[in-house]
């Protein structure tokens, strides 16, 4: 094997999205010598589909904004099983990152003050949303990407080398985390993988691996996710030896395109009803006044005309109910479709031409009105959109250490961004995403140059390693007359979607998992035709490997966690549990196989808890859990 | 509602290829990189094609579908007659790597040579004030989703290879517009794009422009006001008499 490309680096970043980025700029700025990998070409990573904004308690809109209201609002979103270490460094730190931005170049829509803009979103008290029109995610790639341009700019002037620091190596595939087998516990020496354009093998030696490759989307069939989300970090993580948090829940955008079929899953950007865009039924009714749960009564209006008063006066009304988080809407949307009230193409009716004027929904939400236009033959300035849920984020993700992003079980390892667990709890509000990218990719990046500035000698990849890993990536060209690889993805999809979606029950959980015992056989025998360069069949049949292993985490957690909360609706126990809010299910593999375990939630200090009415916390916790919160019961 | 189309995809890599036909059922409402995954699936599972967002906003799937450079996502069946024969070939100005994949570094070298954003000196994190209608300008050149589109089909390179060293191309023309559009930037970036960027080979064409799947208006609103600006500071009539007046300079 000594003829494959080898590369030394302190750290390698793997993706090269938002999270991976941040990560790469922290580390370099800390003057480690960075690889970042990306499987698509630099540039394209899927934070480029983020649309409504960046949330940070800024106040440039709202004075009465500050990181307690928005850890609040964050935990509330969650149902209160975030790791709420996450979610208070998340809200303290998320107007820095944003600020900083700007300093790298970014252009925000602006306020009448000069200051960055901020838009109201589902389960924000407050207009918190940094944003550009609907296209705030390409606006943070593109930042990012240019950030690291300058820096490799910098390095040039230093050096003559553009790449003395950081090289962006592009449409790569890691397959194979290499661990120090000299060492007792897991210990990251490197990683393996393949040039998509070639399919030459390339080893990376680094003591420190950021992993930063967002989601699992690919695993269901209606998804607002690209090729890339097949949950390539949840699987290299969990293979390695870390461990998974909570993957059970799965975050359904409510508003995904649903015709004509092949856009449906498409992302419709959840500023349409920021903006005052409303949801009706085929009889005309706003049905979202018909769903708002006990939990959220006090802060949704219950009548049209409050709601409506609510976009011009938002300190005197209750926000209208179809700014809930995303959980709510997606299971009202599934309701109302479920009882024969669905628009002509099984979703519901969205819509903003009769709220706001053409010239107004062209300026605030151009690639929406371009996206209907052009795929869908729509004009949402004259008509409703018909939208339904789409798969589009996984909440759980591996466990990690809250400050440095450090995985649990894996020395030298780190997560962030969607592949990381435990910020959004059971569910993510709208616009955390991109602010957790910026907050804990920055940390991620820091820690792993400590942590490398810290090691006395880099651990060494073994041979055997490399030989292992080499025949692992080439076994689908092994296999003659197997399946082909599109036949068991599509297959895969609509397994998930149908037996672990939106509404699930014990009893096709158990059916999932059968299935997924079968297509585990079928996939070890896949095989692939053509050659190893840019041979799209092969690395399908090696990304159905990892979709198949989150898939089986997803379905096991989502089978042992016996309520409803988030991004998990149970209808066989169709109640949220505070007994079950003190659980975190852990995945992790032993001799080939997934374990699921029940972890307990660590204790939220009282000063945290204090930020909330404690006739709001007695909905979530046990009474036990309360005894010495201000004005819960004593003890 | 579904229909056969007849579809000519250009197969190969860098040292041979050609056009492959293949008869490929075709859905209401699909697009055209529906019916290359399709084809993926059944008759060509090792199909190179680049592909990310499916939704015109990551510019990853650009070809030249009947010989008009588009982006496969948001190219619509609906617009071709059923029986007409649909033909996706690679960029032609990017070397081919395989089938409809090419080689597009020679733009990431490109937005090497371009200086990045400077910030304003004395001014924190948080400070930056900035009126709308001051963004705006730039904002419309950072739709771009580097589809690079545009510079495959500027003849400035497409026709004349010799050119790709000395010209920057389109795409990064609009960058240097944003920057010295953008509020803050405290950079002067007019002389460096006529001399390092090749500004003046643009003959203003508008092909740029037509091919532009987010519709910046590249060559009015980018093109020309550069120019106009390169104007101002290379070739200031003042200036030029001076130096007439002042022999030996």
């Amino acid at each position: 094997m000594s003829q494959i490309e080898r590369h030394t680096y302190d750290v390698v970043v793997i993706g090269a999205g938002g999270a991976g980025l941040r990560a790469a700029i922290e580390a370099r700025a800390q003057g480690k010598r960075v690889a970042i990998i990306s499987k698509s070409l630099f540039g394209k990573a899927h934070t480029v589909m983020a649309e409504g904004g960046i949330a940070a308690a800024m106040g440039n809109v709202n004075s009465n904004d500050n990181w307690q209201v928005h850890f609040r609002d964050t935990m509330r979103g969650g149902k209160f099983l975030n790791n709420y270490r996450m979610a208070e460094l998340h809200a303290k730190e998320a107007p820095q990152r944003v600020w900083e931005l700007e300093t790298y170049g970014a252009l925000f829509d602006r306020t009448k003050d000069g200051k960055i803009s901020q838009r109201n979103f589902g389960g924000h008290e407050y207009p918190r949303l940094a944003h550009v029109g609907d296209r705030t995610g390409l606006e943070l790639i593109r930042t990012l990407q240019q950030k690291i341009v300058s820096l490799q700019q910098d390095d040039y002037a230093a050096s003559g080398d553009f790449e003395s620091h950081i090289k962006v190596f592009a449409e790569l595939a890691i397959t194979d985390l290499l661990l120090d087998e000299s060492s007792s516990q897991p210990r990251v020496a490197g990683c393996f993988g393949y040039y998509r354009e070639t399919g030459d093998f390339v080893v990376f030696e680094a003591p420190a691996v950021v992993l930063a490759t967002g989601g699992i989307g690919k695993s269901f069939k209606v998804t607002s996710n690209s090729w890339e989300y097949t949950g390539d970090g949840h699987a290299l993580a969990i293979r390695a030896g870390s461990t998974l948090v909570n993957m059970e829940f799965v975050q359904f955008h409510p508003t995904g395109m649903v015709w004509p079929p092949s856009v449906k899953g498409i992302l419709v950007t959840e500023s349409v009803r920021g903006d005052g865009g409303v949801l009706r039924n085929s009889e005309g009714r706003r049905f979202m006044f018909d769903y708002i749960p006990d939990v959220f009564k006090k802060q949704y209006a219950t009548t049209e005309e409050e709601a409506d008063r609510w976009y011009t006066d938002p300190d005197n009304n209750k926000r209208p109910p179809e700014l809930l988080p995303r959980d709510e809407v997606a299971r009202a949307i599934n309701s109302e479709v479920k009882a024969g009230r669905g628009s002509p193409h099984g979703g519901v009716f969205l819509d903003v031409s009769s709220r706001l004027t053409p010239e107004q929904i062209k300026s605030k939400l151009p690639s929406m009105y371009h996206q209907f236009k052009e795929l869908a033959g729509v004009d949402i300035t004259a008509e409703p959109m018909e939208v339904g849920p789409t798969c589009h984020y996984v909440m759980g993700g591996v466990e990690v250490d809250a400050d440095s992003q450090g995985a649990v079980g894996v020395v030298g390892l780190f997560a962030a961004g969607e592949v990381g667990g435990g910020l959004h709890g059971s569910n993510r509000l709208g616009g955390n995403s991109l602010s957790d990218l910026l907050v804990f990719g920055r940390r991620a990046g820091a820690a792993a140059a400590e942590y490398v500035a810290a090691l006395p000698s880099a651990p060494k990849v073994s041979d055997a390693s490399v030989d292992r890993a080499a025949r692992h990536a080439l076994a689908p060209f092994e296999a003659a007359g197997g399946e082909n690889p599109y036949t068991i993805h599509a297959e895969l999809q609509q397994t998930m979607n149908d037996l672990v979606g939106i509404i699930r029950n014990g009893n096709e959980l158990a059916a999932a998992l059968e299935r997924l015992e079968q297509f585990k056989q079928r996939v070890a025998r896949v095989s692939v035709t053509g050659g190893r360069a840019f041979n799209p069949g092969w690395h399908l049949a090696l990304d159905l490997q990892n979709l198949l292993l989150v898939s089986e985490c997803l379905a096991r957690s989502a089978l042992m966690r016996e309520e409803s909360r988030g991004g998990h609706t149970r209808d066989d126990f169709p109640a949220m549990s505070p007994q079950w809010r003190q659980v975190s299910l852990i995945c992790r593999m032993a001799d080939g196989r997934i374990d699921v375990t029940k972890q307990s939630t660590p204790t939220i200090p009282n000063e945290l808890l204090s930020l909330f009415d404690v006739s709001e916390l007695q909905k979530y916790f046990t009474e036990a859990e309360l005894t010495g919160v201000a004005g819960g019961s004593q003890a | 509602m579904s229909y056969m189309a007849k579809f000519r995809i250009w197969r190969g890599d860098d040292t041979d290829g050609g056009l492959v036909d293949f008869d490929v059922e075709v859905n209401e409402g699909e697009v055209v990189l529906d019916i290359i995954h399709r084809l993926q699936a059944t008759a060509a599972p090792d199909l190179a094609v680049r592909w990310n967002c499916k939704a015109g906003k990551c510019g990853s799937c650009s070809a030249e579908v009947n010989g008009k450079p588009r982006l496969m996502c948001m190219t619509r069946m609906s617009t071709f007659a059923e029986d007409e024969v649909v033909s996706v070939t690679p960029l032609r100005t990017f070397p081919v790597i395989k089938d409809l994949v090419t080689d597009v570094s020679f733009n990431y070298e490109k937005a090497r040579e371009v200086p990045a954003f400077a910030p304003p000196v004395g001014v924190e994190p948080g400070d930056y004030r900035m009126e709308q209608v001051d963004v705006q300008r730039s904002q419309e050149f950072r739709k771009c989703i580097e589809c690079f589109l545009c510079q495959n089909t500027c003849h400035a390179i497409r026709d004349h290879e010799e050119n790709k060293q000395s010209f920057a191309g389109p795409r990064f023309f609009i960058r240097l517009a944003e920057l010295d559009m953008h509020p803050l930037d405290a950079k002067d970036r007019r002389r460096e794009a006529q001399d390092e960027h090749g500004l003046g080979l643009c003959n203003i064409t508008k092909c740029c422009t037509e091919v532009c799947p987010e519709h910046i208006k590249i060559t009015d609103n980018a093109i020309i006001p550069m120019k106009e600006r390169v104007v101002d500071v290379k070739f200031d009539p003042i200036k030029k008499l001076l130096k007439l007046t002042k022999p030996g300079d």
